[in-house]
């Protein structure tokens, strides 16, 4: 105990290169805190992009594939389903609710997606949060009405009743636009942090009526054009649709009606399950996180490497300290262990300023992370995990406090009690 | 009068070197003080050092208190050493980040001998220190001083007390008083000696400052001890 306090009297003596070595120290600590937090939240909350859905369905593909274009709007559908598909599946005795997802058109660069007014009901996110209106309503009393998600509102400019043009397919350049048929934005979405902000919602209808004079893949010409008139006296109920979303009444039917689809006789057909699909997704794109945290994992390193050649370099001008301990009857292990402690006070110092380091940040970054990134970093104690993070890297510094102990071990053994120079 | 240290056929050599102490016998008998001189090089640290146990000579025996200290493991060495011996070097002999009165207690807080002498004569180990401190003329109010804000003649006294502290049967001193100008120097001595005699400890001081020899009971040569200097000379 002594020891230790002999430590910080001598560390207080230096206390410009300690504080120094503490800092670096505490910032690769919070570095190191922040990467696993941000990673740990990043999966949650990607594993959270869709919930209380019970399964996708989509033409047969590979599930990874369904998931990109249904939930998060990347790439496209291999095929169509049809609508009898849906509604048979829709009207199943264990489904409690069914979202059509119509996909295949944009509007300067964001996807539209047509659906019913069942997404705004039963569509969850998150921790089985429900879609909400920033402003206006859902889209419904005309078929040309669309609602914007957040981020779509906020990059491009648009309020309510604000006039917009769609265009065919997803490509970026050279699309044909549907410019015979404006669409009015009669809602905004409230921002959830997943791809729904960067959707714009149609209705069936409204995708069917864009679409209602195209043949072969081209938009009709001259007489054989349909204006949005004229459109809406026709019959828009669709044909075919990109996928859906299930909502069972029971999650024990899940399997089964899943076992159903992938065998319905009508059309080849695909069921996934969010999470799978979910988790199969990420183990892809894992390798870039882990990336992450073995770089922050060498900040840490070089934090205590930092740490390594203070004490050393201070063991040269602190060979007469030693002599005057050891005359005065400090074994050489004393002179060791003080040394020791003395890395060891600066790695715990460094842990600690580091945590408060964590603590502050994110009391300051919280709302701005949430609200750009849909990332909500909990202010909580930390976790198992990252205890036993702290905890390796006390053990790192006083394995890195062996190094000059040993130095000044053997140095005060040579030197014994003559501290002339 | 016991003899209280005793030198016997020491021969000591650096690795690789010539052997630079041969002391056929060397005594100092208890509370004596004795002068021993030896200019700089003659080997007197080494010589101190052997008597610390630090170092350990090649051949011969030193018996401390009756103790032979070469049969001793290293660490008891230390402990022996700082059971019953006190250092007092050149300069610089303290620790500045400590307070006076922490760095008069340092040898109570490794020798748990000198902590027990030094409550039971004082009461406790601060008060000892307090004591002492005061006999040797630092008032009161240095005592929590940081110990690198005195004066290099205050810091030899401080260093003084810390070498008395727990009553150890050998102090040694190594130039103490090279520091200081020659009033400072005998009047440091003075003290030194009052305290000794009330700590009942022999006093082993080494100087090349042959003015300072007539005060101590005795006094030697190193140069004359030695074999190995006096056949170099030769």
């Amino acid at each position: 105990m002594y020891l230790l306090r002999l430590a910080l009297a001598s560390l207080n003596n230096r206390r410009f290169t300690a504080v120094l070595t503490v800092f670096a120290i505490a910032l690769s600590v919070c570095l190191l805190l922040a990467v696993e937090r941000v990673r740990s939240e990043t999966r949650a909350s990607f594993a959270s992009t869709i919930s209380g859905t019970d399964l996708i369905v989509g033409a047969r593909s590979g599930s990874v594939n369904l998931l990109l274009y249904s939930v998060f709007r990347i790439g496209n559908a291999t095929n169509n389903i049809r609508w009898e598909s849906f509604e048979h599946f829709a009207n199943h005795p264990r489904t409690s609710w069914a979202i059509p997802i119509s996909l295949g058109d944009s509007h300067r660069g964001y996807r539209v997606m047509g659906t019913s007014q069942a997404y705004f009901e039963h569509y969850r996110y998150g921790r089985k949060q429900a879609l909400r209106l920033a402003e206006g309503r859902p889209f419904g009393e005309d078929i040309f009405e669309v609602v914007l998600g957040a981020e779509v509102a906020k990059a491009l400019n648009y309020t309510l009743d604000d006039q917009l043009v769609l265009a065919h397919g997803v490509a970026t350049v050279s699309l044909v636009r549907h410019d015979d048929k404006p669409f009015r934005v009669t809602g905004i979405l409230q921002r959830t942090g997943t791809p729904v902000d960067r959707t714009l919602h149609i209705s069936l209808a409204g995708m069917e009526a864009l679409h209602i004079d195209w043949q072969h893949g081209m938009p009709a010409r001259g007489a054989a054009r349909i204006d949005a008139e004229q459109a809406r006296q026709l019959d828009l109920q669709p044909k075919q649709i990109t996928a859906f979303l299930l909502g069972l009444d029971s999650r024990i039917a899940t399997f089964t009606l899943q076992r159903e689809i992938n065998q319905h006789a009508g059309e080849p057909l695909l069921a996934v399950l969010p999470g799978v699909a979910l988790q199969e997704l990420w183990s892809l794109m894992g390798t870039a996180e882990k990336a992450l945290f073995v770089v922050s994992l060498f900040v840490v390193f070089t934090g205590l490497i930092g740490m390594l050649t203070a004490i050393l370099t201070s063991l040269a001008e602190r060979r007469r300290e030693m002599a005057i301990l050891r005359s005065v009857g400090a074994r050489p292990w004393h002179i060791a262990g003080l040394l020791v402690a003395e890395a060891f006070c600066l790695a715990l110092a460094g842990v600690l300023f580091g945590l408060l380091l964590l603590y502050l940040a994110i009391a300051v970054a919280q709302s701005p992370m949430q609200s750009h990134y849909g990332l909500y970093l909990p202010l909580a104690w930390p976790s198992t995990y990252e205890w036993s993070l702290l905890g390796g890297i006390l053990l790192a510094g006083l394995l890195m406090g062996a190094v000059p102990a040993w130095r000044a071990y053997r140095q005060s053994l040579a030197d014994g009690l003559s501290i002339r120079s | 009068m016991t003899t209280l240290l005793e030198l016997d056929e020491i021969g000591f050599a650096w690795p690789d070197q010539a052997e630079l102490l041969d002391i056929p016998a060397f005594a100092l008998e208890r509370n004596q003080s004795l002068f021993l001189k030896g200019p700089s090089g003659s080997g007197k640290t080494t010589l101190l050092g052997l008597i610390g146990g630090v170092h350990k000579a090649q051949r011969g025996s030193v018996r401390l208190l009756g103790q032979e200290l070469g049969t001793l493991s290293a660490g008891a060495r230390d402990r022996f050493r700082v059971d019953h011996s006190g250092y007092i070097f050149q300069q610089f002999n303290l620790l500045p980040f400590l307070s006076v009165r922490e760095n008069v207690s340092l040898p109570c807080r490794f020798s748990r001998l000198r902590s027990k002498r030094a409550c039971q004569r004082h009461g406790s180990v601060s008060h000892a220190a307090a004591q002492l401190l005061e006999h040797l003329g630092l008032a009161a109010s240095l005592h929590e001083r940081r110990a690198d804000t005195l004066s290099i003649g205050q810091q030899q006294r401080v260093a003084a007390a810390r070498a008395l502290i727990g009553q150890p049967e050998l102090v040694i001193a190594d130039e103490p008083t090279s520091a200081l100008d020659a009033d400072s120097r005998e009047a440091f001595l003075q003290l030194l000696f009052a305290e000794c005699r009330a700590a009942g400890s022999s006093l082993l001081f080494v100087s090349h400052d042959q003015s300072l020899a007539p005060l101590f009971d005795r006094s030697l040569s190193l140069a004359e001890l030695n074999r190995a200097t006096r056949a170099a000379e030769i």
